[in-house]
């Protein structure tokens, strides 16, 4: 067999006796260690000889990296082989962690290992270099071992392939979840007490009733549930209205409205909010406006609950509309059309045949609506006023005076209930039900007309929105070339000039701008996580769809858990998790990535999934009867075939990072800020001009990215449809040619 | 073309595949010898591509042993299998010509570019195709699509050839020349080759011997002329070839020879190991001969329910007391109308004994 497990092991003792093995206090990329004191100082040393120093529990780690050893020169079938793999890569990956876990920077982490081996002079820091190359070295090990052993049909690179997915969502996903729920069980002595839990969950702030009796507000929880159920029923309400309008009605514009879809991919979560302020907050152009007209005072009425519902409505709805354009056009015409030959009015038809069938449809499109809305944490944040919710709540707990963990913990999983609780609604309810009446077949006829009264209703109400839409988009544009709107309309470029001012000093290039650094930074660290989030969707979803494994539906679930989890929990999670060791990550820009990473993972899962399932099977296995491994067979035929769905993932990945200001708020630091949470920090002082000006260049900039690629792709998918459909067709006339015989 | 064949021999022994609850193959043996062409044919659903599948290690026994030339390759990968297949669907890499397409196998086994390439245009000569190593596969048409896979498949000096059905996305005139050209190459190169098909006449045209599956077990296995002319059960009777199932008596058994009894004719057909007594006979439905009712006294008694004109032949369905009988005549001149009654006598050529 060409390959062999000795390359991995070598690489486990690279890590083991050469690398440091702790993270070094200067950061992963910088590299002084290496003339400072290295080999022997105790903060660089490889773990071989910090077994000398005093860190002797490392020592155990020698076996399975000389076990595997005893068998180098057996074959691949012989069944020791295996074993010995299996038990070295397993016992080294779970001693590893298993130490890191509990020996913390103030020696043991648990209380009962501290009774039984006595108290720990020395402490240890988190994984570096060495601890994270030897424990990727283990874990291939284990994987190699698994599959000589006969699972995945002995396919190494598939094994290792879920291997290393799964040890990833593991860490970056369900650690820092669990993470969460342990917490909330910690008292303040940090001692576990169910206590804690109960007396922070069952409490007046999260479910308090008082708001309908008196002027007290609600609980935080109630808060969130009652916005989502409205924003929800809004978004749905006016989605379908759209939808309707854009496949049943010869409406003129009705293909422009179509690019209303593009409009939440590319729209920081609070530029709504900020818009709205501008036109309808107290100063703003409308209020003014009418307050003059009628001579009455300005109110402040968008602050609160009206405010946060409009602006989640104007946010989602062209989500709604994107789910709902699909279910509308889904409805078979030939199902209307039969209703109609016998004898049922529009009306009728409509009601009793199309809405029927598009039903599981919009119940979709409200489970969304429901779960962007309570995950929605820009809009609230800028316009919450006196009305909290739990996800600006669960930010205050940690940033604000009280730095309440247990209180943030807790309030993360009563948001974590209510939208996993939707997404399974969705998953079990919906999975099994599809009315898809699209059969492959291309199914000709003409989608019944709508009821008059009904597309009169439709279009008063969408048309109007779909103008205030405009009107908020060009609120946005204009907004940064003004010098205090609703006060002073003069035209002026300030605001850009102070966000990005480029200037020469001494002959070079000097970067004024306040905004710079945030804006590079941003445009790096999305940059360097969109390959990265492609990467894994990618290969996820090659996992899922080609390849058959034991606990595939679990694996799935998992990859696509982060989906339902709230950016704020995520952001939450990830400081609880990642501040102690083994995994040191807060501060870092790599927390930032990893992040982005396991967010978005889910968008390039869908997409690779979407994609892969067009591409016929017969393709990955006339490259394995020919000779070519699994993994020779992704890189050289399926992922050339992919590459419009790798170009839309990596766009989509990028776009999303730069838009995502939920899970980063919490993670941000002053060597790594971020543009959201500096836009957001100006908005809290106030600073509305800069603000805007600075959201429309990140929208410009995300507008151009999908715009130049999208005309890249559109002509690529052109040139390779026309190969694939020559190819498709002689599929289908195979199934046409041999109706009786498609899988014996 | 130096093509430097070993070809190999494929041995199943008890093998099982399960799919969870559901087995889809049950307990198969078998064995083709080196340099055969052998057809897997059955309905739909019977264990056939699954069995093939096998073979190529795209599917993995859940009991049993598989052998290819002799060695066990039950738990060996597609990939480390000396065997290569041609697709249903051609599965032709879009993305690469024809000539890279060809040169897959070769290259991603570690040869050289330029050897690749030079042995892929042998690949191609051989099927016809030589100069086309530069277009994509989408400009090729579908016969010529088809023989680029065979050439892919070959240039690998597989020890065993798999056949996915082949023809099934050609259009019917051009299935017969690519199923000679098929069978040509594969008797020019003394190639093993396994083929899966449903279509009885292409099994029939292009085998050594025909293993037929029926529900994951084998039901018969034979040359083309043992499976038609001696079915070993029913259901074999009615899959190659049409056949209607008579109930007769076995009255007297001499050696080879059985004396049977169909209402009131008798005939001597091969006793293939019968006893006396209840037995089933096949009759294919050209061998069932009609006259109107006056002209025949001795033919069993019968009514013509539908006639169907075929333009080369008239298909009948006649009730009768062996039951509702289908068959096929072709003395067009002699039509007979439906409604008429009618007298049948069977040819002893187109009748078998069915084992109870």
């Amino acid at each position: 067999m060409r390959t062999s497990f000795f390359p991995w092991l070598i690489m486990g003792w690279i890590g083991f006796a050469i690398l440091p093995w702790y993270a070094l206090e200067d950061g992963f990329w910088a590299f002084e260690w290496l003339i400072d004191g290295y080999p022997f100082d105790s903060d660089y040393a490889p773990a071989l000889l910090q077994i000398f120093q005093d860190k002797e529990w490392l020592l155990p780690l020698l076996f399975p990296l000389l076990f595997p050893l005893c068998v180098f020169n057996r074959v691949k079938s012989d069944p020791k082989y295996a074993s010995t793999l299996v038990i070295s890569g397993g016992f080294g990956l779970a001693y590893i962690l298993g130490q890191g876990f509990s020996v913390g920077i103030s020696g043991w982490e648990f209380s009962t290992l501290e009774s039984l081996f006595g108290p720990l002079e020395t402490r240890q820091f988190g994984m570096g270099y060495g601890a994270l190359l030897t424990s990727g070295a283990f874990l291939i090990l284990l994987t190699t071992g698994l599959a000589a052993a006969g699972n995945l049909r002995g396919d190494v690179f598939v094994t290792s392939a879920i291997g290393i997915v799964v040890a990833l969502v593991a860490t970056f996903v369900f650690l820092p979840v669990g993470k969460i729920l342990v917490s909330a069980f910690i008292n303040d002595e940090g001692l576990y007490a169910l206590s804690t839990f109960t007396n922070n969950f069952f409490t007046k702030k999260i479910w308090g009733i008082d708001c309908l009796s008196t002027s007290v507000s609600c609980g935080v929880g109630l808060n969130s549930f009652f916005l989502a159920i409205l924003t929800a029923t809004s978004t749905t309400l006016l989605g379908l209205g759209f939808a309707l309008v854009a496949t049943r009605t010869d409406f003129r514009w009705k293909k422009s409205l179509r690019v209303l879809t593009i409009l939440p991919i590319i729209t920081p979560p609070f530029v709504i909010g900020l818009a709205l302020i501008l036109l309808l907050g107290r100063s703003g152009t409308i209020t003014q406006f009418v307050a003059d007209l009628l001579n009455i005072e300005a109110g402040r009425w968008l602050y609160g609950l009206p405010g946060i519902w409009l602006a989640q409505t104007l946010s989602f709805t062209p989500i709604a509309f994107l789910v709902l354009i699909g279910v509308v056009e889904g409805v078979s015409p030939s199902m209307e059309e039969a209703s109609q030959t016998l004898g049922a009015s529009r009306w009728h038809t409509f009601k009793q045949v199309s809405l029927p069938l598009m039903r599981p449809g919009i119940a979709n499109a409200f489970l969304i609506g429901f779960i962007e809305s309570m995950a929605d944490f820009g809009n609230p944040m800028v316009l919450g006023g006196n009305y909290d919710v739990l996800s600006t709540e669960i930010f205050f707990a940690i940033v604000g005076a009280q730095n309440d963990q247990s209180m943030a913990a807790v309030l993360a999983i009563t948001l974590l209930m209510f939208t996993l609780s939707a997404f399974f609604a969705q998953r079990i309810w919906l999975g099994k039900k599809s009315y898809t009446t699209v059969a492959g077949k291309a199914d000709s006829g003409i989608h019944a007309g709508m009821n008059p009264l009904l597309r009169r209703i439709c279009m008063c109400v969408t048309i109007p929105w779909a103008l205030f839409t405009i009107v908020i988009y060009g609120t946005v544009l204009f907004g940064g070339f003004v010098v205090n709107w609703g006060r002073n309309n003069s035209f002026t470029l300030q605001h850009y000039a102070e966000g990005f001012g480029i200037g020469w000093s001494e002959g070079n290039l000097v970067w004024e701008g306040a905004a710079w650094d945030s804006f590079w930074t941003t445009i790096t660290i999305s940059a360097i996580a969109a390959p990265l989030t492609a990467a894994l969707g990618l290969l996820t979803a090659y996992l899922l769809v080609r390849q058959k494994f034991g606990g595939k539906n679990i694996f799935e679930f998992g990859t696509m858990l982060s989906f339902a989890i709230p950016g704020t929990v995520i952001g939450v999670s990830y400081i609880l998790a990642f501040n102690v060791p083994p995994f040191e990550l807060t501060g870092t820009a790599a927390i930032l990535v990893l992040c982005f990473m396991f967010r978005n993972m889910p968008v390039g899962v869908r997409g690779g999934i979407a994609a892969m399932s067009q591409l016929d099977k017969s393709l990955d296995e006339a490259s394995l009867t020919l000779g070519a491994n699994s993994f020779t067979t992704l890189r050289k035929v399926i992922l050339p075939l992919l590459r419009p769905a790798i170009v839309a993932a990596l766009v989509y990945s990028f776009v999303r990072a730069i838009t995502s200001v939920s899970a980063v708020i919490f993670l941000v630091s002053a060597d790594h800020n971020m543009a959201t949470s500096y836009i957001i920090g100006l908005v809290e002082n106030g600073e509305y001009g800069i603000a805007i000006a600075y959201s429309s260049v990140l929208i410009f900039v995300m507008l151009s990215a999908i715009l130049i690629v999208q005309k890249v792709i559109g002509e690529r998918k052109l040139r390779r449809t026309n190969r694939l459909t020559s190819q498709s067709d002689t599929t289908k006339s195979s199934t046409n040619s041999a109706p009786m015989e498609k899988q014996a | 073309m130096s093509l430097q064949l070993q070809a190999g021999s494929v041995t199943f022994e008890n093998v099982t595949k399960n799919y969870g609850a559901v087995t889809a193959i049950d307990d198969v043996s078998f064995s083709i010898e080196p340099g055969h062409l052998v057809t897997l044919l059955g309905p739909s659903g019977c264990g056939k591509t699954t069995t093939l599948r096998m073979i190529a290690g795209l599917e993995h026994a859940s009991s049993g042993r598989i052998l290819i030339g002799g060695k066990d390759v039950t738990s060996l990968p597609a990939t480390d299998r000396d065997v290569s297949m041609v697709f249903q669907s051609y599965a032709l890499f879009p993305h690469m010509t024809v000539g890279e397409n060809v040169a897959y196998g070769l290259s991603v086994s570690g040869l050289k570019t330029s050897e690749a390439t030079e042995r892929a245009e042998e690949g191609l000569a051989l099927v016809g195709l030589a100069g086309y190593a530069s277009r994509l596969p989408s400009e090729l048409s579908g016969g010529q699509q088809q023989r680029v896979a065979v050439a892919r498949a070959l240039v690998l000096e597989p020890e065993v050839l798999l056949l996915d059905e082949p023809l099934s996305n050609l259009d019917a005139k051009l299935r017969r020349k690519v199923r000679e050209e098929i069978r040509d190459l594969q008797q020019n190169l003394g190639l093993t080759a396994v083929y899966v098909t449903h279509d009885q006449e292409e099994a029939l045209a292009v085998s050594d011997r025909i293993i037929v599956m029926n529900r994951s077990v084998i039901a018969q296995e034979g040359t083309p002329r043992e499976l038609y002319e001696a079915p070993a059960s029913a259901f074999i009777a009615d899959f190659i070839g049409d056949a209607n199932l008579v109930t007769g008596e076995v009255i007297n058994i001499t050696q080879e020879t059985a004396k049977i009894r169909i209402e009131n004719v008798e005939y001597d057909l091969p006793s293939r190991g019968m006893g006396n007594g209840t037995t089933q006979i096949a009759v294919r439905p050209d061998s069932i001969l009609l006259e109107p009712a006056s002209t025949n006294q001795i033919g069993i008694k019968g009514n013509i329910t539908h006639s169907t004109y075929l333009g080369n032949q008239i298909h009948y369905s006649v009730d009768s007391p062996l039951g509702e009988l289908f068959v096929v005549d072709y003395r067009i001149e002699n039509a007979i109308k439906a409604g008429s009654d009618i007298s049948m006598t069977f040819a002893t050529r187109g009748m078998a004994l069915i084992a109870p």
